[in-house]
């Protein structure tokens, strides 16, 4: 195996609040190959997003990185200094957020946010980096980009604005792009777009892909790899057809049944019990535990990382067997 | 079910705006201007639900499904067309028909403890008496999986599907006979989504209700739903029972709407999307409103709206196509 682009050890991330430490990352360890797609999934407060933030350092306080390491392609992230990070972030490693009209300046053209974007990282003229932007705007598959480029933000549906937050993201050729929930917001015929897009895109350019979202059946598609995240862990990884066919971990196979399946019409559908606690009242051993079917008394310790030749990792007790 | 349906609607249709500004009717009266023509939301659409039957209703945003489940429940008055119940077009109160909204958040009161925001409708319309309302109270809460030792307590003080169950309680209070599910599970977790879809079902079999279910999530509209409407800017494009819809759509924009759907048994799949944006509203494209996005148009579809008809027993489509292939 290739060295990974990203490759991130034990990272621990806490929010230091007036009731105490709340820790929202727990030893999170994931690499990512060059241009291969790994999908982190989680439901809201699994810590899938601030995993994105801490490796782009753009946590704001009281987030604190409290340990671990990130690298990416070798270099240690988190012992960056202010200018060296902001060298990095957009050319290195760029981001993109769910809500396009939210990243967007509302008060700029198209033109003089992306302009501006490459102005960042390169000398290059003001015509010439118009000319850049016409060019990757028509890579997104935006019509008429020489129009569009001078329109502003609201002047473009949902869909168009995420293409132009797409084009901006892969503006300087970056080694790593983290999507956060990119299609959420969007509509179906739209999220297909924009997933063939990124699809191509990446695949054309190598790029690496970190794709953060709550839906299994979106990454089932386009990932190569799936992390599963719960309160602040990953508590099972492997590739796409290993997590979702024969999952190890009971949180896994909860996920997975919950999601309808044209087979079982009009029936109930599996439910997990209760909810995620919220990460200050965390049990010390297992955090699905009390959730959990399979629990037993061994899970109020808490379960270390069983791992498999080829990246193939879980965390829990009791591991289901076999494919379903 | 009874033969009569528990609702009908005809020829529904509703126009936001139109009128334009004092200034911009009277650049039109000296036919400086164009006339304003407004947004028809909704577009001549007619649907019946039997008793006791889940209608599913999918479209992408701005397709007017929303506006339809509004004047269903009565939130909203249609432009024109009628919504019949059970045969007849007026009854006393809008309560046999409620409505479930997308977002815990704002649709409860932030001031309100549950137990009023559950209890007020059903006081002010005397379907409890004050020595039964508490009991009556406990009693929907327990029955929506709320413990009713949170009477007391405010609506943020929950989490997100528990205030969607608060919202479904409320909604029974007034034992209607109709839940109008405006996105009802959208904004919840994947394993929240299932507790609620659950609560639904069950609800379903215990009161014997009927559901319109609006949402843009295909795989939970299939899972509930006995008949699908697809809408498309205002018009219903195809109608039918849900598997057969499902496993061989008629209309090319319901499969492509059906084609585009993740699903997890596809793996590592080369994404083939529909062409190109939702047209606005304001300004619809001629004849069929799908032409400019749909791969078989042809020059009858730029000119003329195709109607909808029935292409099997049960099964509607909005189609020129269907002429040509069975005449």
């Amino acid at each position: 195996m290739t060295t990974p682009v990203l490759d991130i050890r034990g990272l621990c991330t806490s929010f230091m609040t007036d009731a105490g430490e709340v820790r929202a990352l727990d030893g999170v360890t994931l690499s990512v190959g060059r241009g291969e797609v790994v999908a982190l999934v989680g439901e809201s407060g699994s810590g899938k997003t601030i995993t994105g933030f801490s490796i782009n350092g753009i946590l704001a306080p009281p987030g604190k990185v409290t340990a671990g390491e990130v690298r990416l392609n070798g270099t240690d992230l988190l012992g960056l200094n202010a200018e060296a990070l902001r060298q990095m972030r957009g050319r290195r490693v760029s981001m993109i957020f769910q809500d396009p009209m939210m990243t967007l300046n509302p008060v700029l053209r198209i033109d003089t946010q992306m302009t501006d974007a490459l102005q960042a990282h390169e000398t290059i003229s003001r015509r010439a980096a118009r000319a850049r932007a016409i060019e990757a705007l028509a890579e997104v598959g935006i019509a008429a980009p020489e129009q569009r480029v001078r329109a502003y933000p609201h002047q473009l549906s949902g869909g168009m604005r995420q293409r132009v937050a797409i084009a901006i993201a892969l503006l300087h050729g970056p080694d790593l792009v983290i999507a956060d929930e990119p299609t959420t917001a969007l509509d179906v015929t739209i999220q297909g777009q924009i997933l063939s897009v990124v699809q191509r895109l990446c695949r054309e350019r190598g790029t690496s892909l970190i794709w953060i979202t709550h839906d299994l059946a979106v990454v089932a598609g386009i990932a190569d790899r799936i992390a599963v995240m719960y309160a602040g862990r990953i508590v099972e990884q492997g590739t796409v057809d290993e997590v979702l066919d024969a999952p190890k971990h009971p949180y896994t196979r909860g996920l997975i049944d919950s999601v309808p399946s044209p087979g079982a019409k009009g029936g109930m559908l599996h439910q997990i019990q209760g909810r995620m606690p919220p990460l200050t009242e965390l049990p010390d051993g297992c955090a699905f535990g009390p959730r959990c079917p399979r629990r037993s008394g061994q899970c109020e310790a808490r379960p270390d990382v069983s791992t498999m030749p080829g990246g193939r990792e879980w965390r829990c007790f009791h591991p289901l067997e076999g494919a379903s | 079910m009874s033969d009569t349906p528990l609702l009908e609607a005809q020829n529904l249709t509703k126009v936001f705006g139109g009128q334009g500004s004092l200034i911009g009717r009277t650049l039109a009266n000296f036919g400086v201007a164009p006339p304003s023509r407004g947004v028809r939301a909704v577009d001549d659409v007619c649907f019946a639900v039997a008793r006791g039957e889940v209608l599913g209703v999918v479209g992408e945003s701005g397709c007017g499904k929303s506006t339809l489940g509004r004047m269903v429940a009565g939130l909203m008055q249609p432009t024109s067309g009628t919504i019949h119940r059970d045969g007849q077009r007026n009854h006393a109160r809008g309560l046999d028909r409620q409505m479930i909204f997308q977002d815990p958040f704002s649709s409860l009161n932030p001031r309100m403890r549950v137990s009023d925001l559950i209890g007020e409708a059903p006081r002010v319309h005397r379907i409890v008496s004050a020595e039964d309302f508490r009991g009556y109270v406990d009693g929907l809460m327990e029955r929506c999986g709320i413990d009713p030792v949170y009477r007391d307590r405010f609506a943020h003080q929950f989490s997100g599907g528990q205030r969607q169950r608060i919202g479904i309680a409320r909604a029974l209070a007034v034992e209607p006979e109709l839940l109008v599910c405006d996105e009802a599970v959208s904004a919840l977790d994947v394993s929240i989504q299932a507790q609620v879809v659950n609560l639904f079902m069950g609800l379903k079999d215990e009161l014997g209700l009927t559901y319109l279910f609006i949402s843009h999530d295909l795989g939970i509209v299939r899972h509930v739903s006995d008949r699908i409407l697809v809408m498309y800017l205002g018009r219903v494009v195809e109608s039918g029972p849900a598997d057969a819809l499902f496993d061989d759509p008629a209309h090319p924009y319901s499969r492509a709407l059906i084609d585009g759907v993740p699903r997890l048994d596809r793996r590592r799949v080369a994404y083939e999307p529909i062409k190109g944006d939702i047209p606005s509203p304001l300004d619809p494209p001629s004849g069929c409103h799908f032409h400019p996005r749909c791969p078989l148009a042809s020059d009858r579809c730029r000119q003329e709206a195709p109607v909808l008809r029935e292409i099997s027993p049960g099964r509607m489509s909005a189609c020129h196509l269907h002429d040509e292939t069975s005449p």
